[in-house]
């Protein structure tokens, strides 16, 4: 039997994964999806905020100024790109002035440090392009940019390397508990059966309903979806740091920010939806996002969009995160509601669960050959000169730019497939090494991309999907006769596959 | 005979003439709507025995890339085109190709060859075998 | 650090044309630099024909065009690096280049040839709704899979505009056994070649759905169907006209951007009417010594003129660096040349002209220009303006935003140049 098996792969499970990845006892990792980081991870800002948003006295505010400083060294191990710029959150008038005061007193009574109000003249110094409305700011110099696929993907890897199992395409459908008897629970899924001693439960929007598969209600979880703008790095320059408005009731609100790769990010929006699988971006909400981040900025290029996307946060309706052991089914942990902060809370939840588990376990015993660090990255263009050379000498398929917008190369693409729990899709590829985030889209590298994961996969490239296993990208081979009334995606796609073999 | 009136849009010029052509058998047809003589040719033409150049590709082994771009050397009944099409598809070229190469002779008596449209050396797909990971 | 005389970025039929014509004017050490595996850059996957029928008199495949082109470059023995991608370029004319040989590597050139071409207009760039499942491909893509590669992308394919491209792409599905269940053009005209439209959607009985858009895309991990809407006049979708298609491909062919990051890190201004650089009648850049042509400067439709205009290149740039041009054995830099340049300017009508500046360096007998204009227009005229006098004025039947228009100043025109701008316009004429 497992000792500790995690339901949901995101950011959160990824970490608690890792960290208990220290101690001996056999640990899995499960996600319903066809690869780590799927869920609202996939659609995440990747702000590590400083910690002056969330109530005072509340899980959120605790596990965000726990979890902030655990980035630089957390980082450096998992080898993931981090940037403390620092956040501003700007009042545009007087009864926002206000808010922002109350935001510094809350952010001192929740243990944040270095805030500051500044004023127009140190605001503009900092912030050149801010709409002119602008009266003060709220400084947090503490908060920082992260790409939050990378760190959960590093976290899964380090895992990974570490012992954990990984196991996708597991959709939990039904748990059992064994309370007499040898305990444990028996978890299932279409694709297969686990049994374990202890669950956690990270599974984001779905985490109520994993909860009721064997304990009575405790939480409801509401998915909240957030529409995005991502604009070219050309626009990236126009803010320094992370730009939020005052907050309101629907949350932090629409702000601006660079990413850690040097893109414009503008969102989220807001919006609560019924169904929990619906990932659609709409006109009206993205014209919404649109007018939102006029207040910020009038200056913001929106013809210089490349992408437009959406995520769902899991709102828990006790507005706070659910981290405990079920009352009623010992053995069973939630780690639920990870809204916002959750990302920066993430690695300061995963020490609060492992310590849970040494007093539920009565100690964990360390490993001696636990590695905390993941073996280097090559991000090959920001080498210095000889090393790329080096390289190019050692594998020549460091030498070939596959994907033009973002300089990325073969022997990148290569190494991402190949790291414990690597690539095997197109977006899977994208977010490990980025061909497909640039200005074209995917358009120039994405057929490289597919046959480079066909190669090394030993796949024929009618296997290779973008994302989840059915998102299939070519129909088959050319030459052959096709069903023109049996749509992609749909149907016993494997037959075709033999009948194509057979022909070409 | 039945009548026959149909609209052709003439391709020859940018203009796109819209030109009827009208009557009641091919000995008495009146064709209106065209700006210049070209048209009118085109249109009788279109009528009475419309044609097109085929291009595809076709199966190639052993050479860098799977697929060899082909084209019919002069233009082949329009009603030929599917029929054709499913020839084509049967072939399995072996490289190498040079351009002008007949691929099929003179396809399903059209009197049109299918030829290659580029040289294609004999060599192996790039990339070879995977790899593995980097060293 | 290497150095050659002139340096093409661009392997297709620009790059190719320019660097013949530079070296039959006499440079010496061209290097020809190449991302793909082969020369002839977008002229291999377009398999279809239609080309050459200017420059050769033949009607002819892309591939065949290319060949042409490739066969030149070999028996002038240009030397050229293939599967090498050129990372930076430097105001002072260094290029920084990789590949799998080479690792990284710099070379400086006494000029440079910007012949980068274009790229697609993606899904995120014109922003559809909607879920993001496989199956969404832009025309260009499919093209290569389809024609290069050897796949299919789909089986009932829906299309969002009516450039050649999309048009070209709606008959080679249709050939290869996809039904393309419709094509959608935003506004009321098409905006590809109307050879084209008649070839590629009527032939196959091809629906052409005009003023309409997709206005959502549906489906979880591969398409499964999209929503069109009809369009206003100001080409916007009306709302409560949506109808769902059943699909599982969607294919966009909504316009090409000329690709121009290599020419902004070397500083070359660019043109907001053409997304390319601003050139002069030898198609210099703003940054002496580097030239451009092709579709980097602006997109054509015709290859002809691709080549035609790369050749204006090719002898600029070798002029430049033989120092042959105009003044003796010195090399002649912007600043040197008698008067600042004239400005041709887009007037009434018209969405750009290319050459954008006029040095009259070359003393040529006469200027092409190269123009598009922004609507569609009947019987009409092009007028060139020099301080509000018309000093050329031709006639057309018929100009629209998806063909190319080529005008000549012949000799007795160019002497009117005296400094002032120059300004071209469209003009309806009635009767």
């Amino acid at each position: 039997m497992i000792d500790v098996a995690i339901i949901g792969a995101g950011v959160v499970g990824t970490l608690i994964a890792r960290e208990l990845s220290r101690f001996r006892g056999e640990v899995v990792l499960l996600d319903r999806s066809n690869d780590v980081a799927n869920g609202s991870t996939k659609a995440n800002s990747g702000i590590i905020h400083a910690g002056y948003d969330a109530e005072p006295g509340t899980s959120k505010a605790k596990f965000n100024v726990l979890g902030n400083p655990l980035f630089d060294v957390l980082c450096d191990q998992l080898d993931v790109r981090f940037h403390r710029i620092g956040s501003l959150v700007v009042a545009f008038s007087d009864s926002e002035r206000e808010t922002v005061e109350q935001l510094y007193h809350r952010g001192i009574r929740n243990g944040v440090g270095d805030l500051r109000i500044i004023e127009r003249e140190e605001l503009f110094s900092l912030e050149p392009n801010l709409d002119d409305a602008a009266l003060c700011a709220l400084y947090a110099p503490r908060a920082g940019i992260i790409d939050p696929w990378e760190i959960a993907v590093a976290a899964a890897e380090n895992a990974a390397d570490n012992g954990v199992e990984v196991l996708l395409n597991f959709p939990v459908e039904d748990i059992q508990h064994n309370r007499g008897g040898i305990g444990g629970f028996r978890i299932i899924s279409r694709n297969g059966q686990i049994r374990a001693r202890r669950v956690i439960n990270c599974a984001g929007v779905f985490a109520d309903r994993i909860h009721e598969m064997v304990a009575p209600p405790a939480f409801s979880i509401t998915a909240r979806k957030g529409q995005y703008f991502v604009l070219d790095k050309t626009a990236g320059q126009l803010v320094n740091h992370v730009i939020f408005q005052c907050p309101t009731q629907a949350g932090k609100g629409v702000l601006v920010t660079r990413s850690v790769h040097g893109n414009l990010l503008v969102g989220p929006d807001a919006l609560e939806i019924e169904e929990r699988e619906n990932l659609s971006t709409t006109r009206d909400r993205l014209d919404f996002v649109r007018r939102s981040a006029g207040k910020i900025s009038k200056q913001i290029p929106f013809g210089e969009v490349i992408r437009s996307f959406s995520g769902l946060r899991a709102t828990p309706n006790t507005k706070d995160f659910i981290i405990e052991e079920s009352e009623q089914v010992r053995g069973f942990i939630d780690v639920a509601g990870i809204e916002s902060p959750g990302l920066t809370a993430a690695p300061a939840i995963a020490r609060y669960i492992r310590d849970l588990l040494a007093r539920m376990t009565g100690g964990l015993e360390e490993r001696s050959d636990f590695n905390p660090r993941r073996r280097r990255v090559v991000r090959f263009m920001d080498l210095p000169e000889e090393r790329k050379n080096e390289l190019v000498r050692k594998d020549p398929r460091f030498g070939r730019i596959i994907c033009r917008c973002e300089s990325v190369t073969e022997g990148e693409i290569v190494d991402s497939i190949h790291r414990k729990v690597g690539a095997r899709t197109l977006d899977g590829v994208k977010k490990r090494v980025r061909p497909g985030m640039g200005r074209c889209q995917g358009g120039f590298c994405g057929p490289q991309v597919l046959k480079i994961l066909a190669r090394e996969l030993g796949r024929d490239a009618t296997e290779i999907v973008k994302n989840e296993i059915g998102s299939y990208i070519l129909s088959g081979p050319t030459k052959c006769c096709q069903d023109r009334d049996r749509p992609v995606g749909i149907g016993a796609l494997a037959e075709e596959k033999a009948e194509y073999h057979e022909q070409v | 005979m039945s009548g026959i009136d149909r609209e052709i849009v003439c391709i020859v010029c940018p203009t796109g003439c819209r030109i009827r052509v009208s009557g009641a058998d091919r000995q008495q047809l009146t064709v209106r709507g065209n700006e210049c003589k070209r048209g009118e040719e085109y249109a009788l033409k279109e009528i009475s025995d419309p044609r097109r150049t085929l291009i595809t590709t076709v199966r190639i082994d052993h050479a860098p890339l799977r697929r060899l771009p082909v084209r019919t050397n002069r233009e082949i009944p329009k009603q030929s085109i599917f029929p054709c099409m499913e020839v084509i598809n049967r072939v399995r070229v072996e490289a190498p190709v040079e351009i002008g190469q007949v691929i099929i002779p003179n396809v399903l008596g059209t009197g049109a060859d299918v030829v290659a449209t580029r040289s294609m050396g004999r060599g192996a797909r790039p990339g070879g075998p995977a790899q593995g990971g980097p060293p | 650090m290497n150095r050659f005389d002139i340096v093409v970025i661009g392997g297709g039929p620009a790059g190719m044309a320019a660097a013949v014509a530079a070296r039959e004017a006499g440079a010496e050490d061209i290097l020809l630099i190449e991302r793909d595996r082969e020369l002839g850059g977008i002229l291999q996957q377009c398999i279809h024909n239609g080309f050459g029928l200017h420059r050769f008199k033949e009607d002819l495949t892309g591939p065949e065009f290319a060949e042409r082109y490739i066969r030149r470059v070999e028996e002038l023995d240009i030397p050229r690096k293939l599967d090498t991608t050129v990372l930076e370029i430097t105001e002072d004319r260094e290029v920084l280049y990789i590949n799998a040989e080479e690792g990284v590597r710099t070379v400086s050139a006494g000029a440079i040839i910007l012949a980068m071409g274009c790229r697609e207009r993606s899904r995120g760039a014109i922003n559809i709704p909607g879920s993001r499942p496989a199956g969404v491909f832009t025309a260009g893509t499919a093209q290569r899979l389809i024609n290069i590669e050897g796949y299919m992308v789909g089986r009932r394919i829906m299309m969002l505009g009516t450039g050649d491209i999309g048009l070209i792409m709606a008959r080679r599905l249709t050939l290869e056994g996809a039904k393309v269940i419709a094509v959608l053009a935003r506004k009321p005209y098409p905006g590809g070649l109307t050879r084209n439209v008649v070839q590629c959607l009527y032939d196959y009985d091809i629906p052409l759905l005009l003023r309409h858009t997709i206005v959502e895309i549906l489906g979880k991990d591969r398409v499964r169907g999209v929503l069109v809407a009809e369009t206003d006049e100001n080409s916007r979708p009306i709302s409560g006209s949506e109808e769902l298609y059943e699909c599982d491909t969607v294919i966009l062919s909504v316009g090409l951007i000329p690709e121009n990051e290599l020419s902004l890190s070397a500083g070359v201004k660019l043109d907001s009417h053409t997304g390319g650089p601003i050139v002069d009648e030898s198609r210099q850049t703003s940054v002496a010594g580097i030239y451009a042509c092709g579709n980097v400067v602006h997109v054509h439709d015709l290859v002809d003129y691709v080549v035609e205009e790369s050749e204006i290149a090719g002898k600029g740039a070798a002029g430049f660096v033989l120092g042959s041009v105009a003044v003796g054995t010195e090399k002649m830099r912007p600043e040197d040349r008698k008067g600042a340049p004239v400005h041709l300017l887009p007037g009434e009508g018209l969405k750009y002209v290319v050459p954008q500046r006029v040095r009259g360096i070359d003393g040529e007998d006469s200027l092409d220009l190269y123009l598009r204009v922004n609507r569609v227009y009947g019987k009409s005229s092009l007028e060139v303006k020099l301080g509000g006098e018309i000093i050329k004025r031709v006639k057309r039947l018929r100009m629209s935003p998806g063909e190319m228009e080529r005008l000549r100043l012949n000799k007795g025109v160019m002497e009117k140049i005296n400094g002032s701008d120059l300004i071209v316009e469209a003009a309806e004429v009635n009767g």
